[in-house]
């Protein structure tokens, strides 16, 4: 049953919810408006908040200095080219997890999850290795391996917690008529779960776009991605802080409307199964 | 599906490997750092691609520590990825004597490297090869406000002394006014506080090492040096200093807060360019401070441009190098864009032009880098080069962990003496390590 929650109660969470959204959201917005202020209000005591004469003569600039669309291309090619790998090999592996586990399914689980806990520096140079013989560093095909590889325990995860909600009866109820086990997968098993696919893929292209240590240290010109991009705008010796701020709503712009309009489907998917 | 598998990893391949499809016959990669003279540069290589038809140029500008990893593994496992890069005077020693770098000595005579200023040159030769040519060079020197200076009842020396900084301090800090009387670099890094108190424990006649590497953490000097900062930062510094690197006090200098700053010469163009700072017209130069121990305070840099071994493209390389660090090119940046931002400290040639002495900051710049001498940093001797480092690769690591030692001392979460017994247990220890003492 639920709980009456009394109006008092529930201004004072809804107030408490505001604040700490305002306070997880404030930094963009900061970056935002400093994007539009000249370098000498961006460092400006007491800081201005929004009376200043906006400019955009740092769009301007960094349209000059930088190729935006290279970087942009690159990160929509990475973004989305280890999404649609990970899943692929993903979705099977979720399946087989979820509906035929054995007795070493709990470990590979963990396993898996396990080689997200080495700090990713630890592997640096094996892979840069690696790379330079393939002749993989600075290609978006380097890149997309990189992060599918890396994002892979996530969307497993992900995965066969959806899958694991999905009544197993339903499925065999699909083998006995006949079904193979690739309709199985196909025509019953995708369908259901597809708030779930979307959401492990769209939680995915948001990991893989922020990515900002393989996608530093892998590439150099041809393949760099906006996490690049904005590296390029810092400085320890000059103050550019409006001319990255600049850089860092460029880069994030696109990723912040996707998730703006792709909003219902993340909340749910992360909120998938927890509450039963 | 094995085919389709292969066919797709294929495509993908060839769609990664064509979207830049170069048809230029040479394409230099040049990694570089996002300083003001870096950006100009880039601005104008229009000068030399129409020079040099067939080579193209590519540039991956990167923030300075990203930087410098970047092309520390790119050399170091000979990746290949760059054809020019821009380090300085700490790496191309490092990195001449392991042969990751491409020597300088053949460039042609009309580049003249009897030019650049010896103090630089010497920094960026090792065994009598040079291994890169300097973009830029740069010291530290006083920064400091002519009209509160006049206020206060002083006048700036050309060559101040620390306790003349002292007490020049204590009379302009107006706490009530938000003005504090000197700012300079707390936070913690080998390249951020451990610059500006290494050279200033030069001048106070400490020293890293001694001649058989051992740490001199446990040495009076560098209690007095360390004392000396953290006494004068606590009465007339900023609040907060401990975080305050060089960005931060140029914003604060800027904005009028600072009485005086004494950090690279580099700032001398922010500070005086009206379009970003207040007091553009109010500033003065000075020598960084010494003891009168023969010793300044003062260090030396240089942004230079080396070819790392093993590029396809050395020769494309070279002009390039030679191009960017020529007389030509400081005449073709004075044309474009004027005198005062012609990368400074790199030419003798230069500072003998009459239009370039009227840059305000011109004949201090010089002064400065002549102060330093990378060959003999210190009062007593020592077993390495370099001013505001110490030219050896466990230097970066150390200093670091030293320079947050430092960093807890300012904001008083530890004291002078145990952030010097840390720090000299540190070295040691890591010194070891490197195999340096037995």
């Amino acid at each position: 049953m639920a709980r009456a929650i009394s109006a008092r109660r529930k201004a004072l969470n809804t107030a408490i919810a505001w604040t700490i959204g305002a306070m997880i959201f404030f930094p963009i917005l900061w970056t935002f408006l400093t994007s539009f202020k000249t370098e000498a209000q961006a460092i400006a005591d007491p800081p201005i908040f929004f009376l200043f004469d906006w400019t955009t003569e740092n769009y301007t600039t960094v349209q000059e200095r930088s190729n935006y669309f290279r970087h942009f291309w690159n990160s929509v090619v990475i973004s989305i080219g280890s999404t649609i790998i990970g899943l692929a090999i993903a979705i099977p592996a979720a399946w087989s997890m979820a509906f035929v586990p054995s007795k070493h399914t709990r470990n590979i689980l963990m396993w898996m999850l396990s080689t997200k806990m080495l700090p990713p520096v630890g592997v640096l140079v094996p892979i840069y290795l690696l790379f330079r013989d393939l002749k993989l560093l600075d290609t978006q095909f380097g890149l997309i391996i990189v992060l599918t590889l890396i994002n892979l325990p996530i969307i497993v995860w992900m995965l066969y917690t959806y899958f694991k909600e999905i009544p197993g009866e339903v499925l065999e109820a699909a083998r006995m008529d006949g079904a193979t086990l690739r309709s199985e997968v196909l025509y019953i098993l995708l369908p259901m779960a597809v708030p779930g696919i979307a959401s492990t893929m769209l939680l995915n292209i948001i990991l893989a776009w922020n990515e900002a240590f393989w996608t530093l240290n892998l590439t150099a010109a041809k393949a760099a991605p906006l996490t690049a991009f904005i590296a390029s705008y810092s400085s320890p010796e000059g103050l550019f802080y409006a001319k990255l701020s600049a850089a860092s709503t460029m880069a994030i712009a696109p990723i912040l409307i996707m998730g703006w309009f792709s909003q219902k489907q993340l909340v749910r998917g992360l909120t998938f199964g927890a509450v039963k | 599906m094995k085919k389709t598998l292969r066919a797709m990893l294929g495509a993908t391949a060839l769609i990664a490997s064509t979207t830049t499809a170069a048809f230029a016959d040479t394409t230099l990669t040049i990694a570089t750092v996002n300083n003001g003279d870096m950006i100009r540069m880039q601005g104008l290589t229009e000068d030399f691609t129409k020079k040099n038809p067939g080579i193209e140029l590519e540039w991956v500008t990167l923030e300075e520590n990203v930087l410098r990893t970047r092309v520390t593994q790119d050399v170091a496992t000979k990746g290949g990825q760059f054809d020019v890069m821009t380090i300085g005077t700490y790496e191309v020693p490092i990195w001449g004597k392991q042969g990751w770098l491409v020597s300088m000595n053949d460039l042609p005579d009309s580049y003249d490297v009897d030019d650049l200023l010896p103090a630089i040159r010497g920094g960026l030769t090792v065994d009598g090869e040079l291994y890169a040519a300097p973009f830029y060079g740069e010291s530290s020197m006083v920064m400091y406000r002519k009209d509160l200076m006049e206020k206060a009842g002083m006048e700036m020396p050309d060559a101040p002394s620390w306790h003349f900084i002292r007490r020049a301090a204590a009379k302009m800090t107006d706490k009530d006014e938000g003005i504090y009387g000197v700012c300079l670099r707390g936070k913690a890094g080998w390249g951020e506080n451990m610059a500006f108190l290494t050279a200033t424990a030069n001048s106070f006649g400490a020293r890293w090492f001694d001649e058989d590497w051992n740490a001199q953490f446990d040495s009076p000097e560098w209690k007095e040096a360390l004392t000396f900062y953290i006494d004068m930062m606590t009465a007339y510094g900023p609040p907060g200093a401990s975080s305050n690197g060089f960005n931060e006090n140029l914003a604060l200098f800027q904005q009028g807060k600072c009485g005086m700053w004494i950090d690279a010469t580099v700032a001398a163009s922010f500070v005086t360019n009206p379009k970003d700072s207040t007091v553009a017209d109010k500033v003065g130069f000075a020598l960084a401070p010494d003891n009168g121990l023969g010793k300044r305070g003062n260090w030396l840099w240089a942004w230079s441009l080396a070819i790392p071994a093993g590029t396809d493209d050395e020769d494309a390389a070279k002009k390039f190098i030679a191009w960017a660090t020529s007389k030509d090119y400081l005449a073709l940046v004075a044309e474009n864009e004027g005198w005062a931002n012609v990368p400074p400290g790199t030419r003798t040639s230069l500072y003998e032009n009459a239009e370039y002495a009227k840059v305000p900051f011109a004949k201090m710049t010089l002064d400065s880098i002549n102060e330093a001498d990378p060959t003999a940093p210190t009062v007593d001797p020592v077993p390495y080069t370099g001013v505001q480092f110490v030219a050896i690769p466990e230097f970066q690591g150390i200093a670091t962990a030293v320079g947050q030692q430092f960093s807890a001392a300012l904001a008083g979460q530890t004291s002078v003496d145990d952030a010097l017994a840390n720090a000299q247990k540190l070295t040691e220890r890591e010194m070891k390590r490197a195999g340096y003492m037995k």
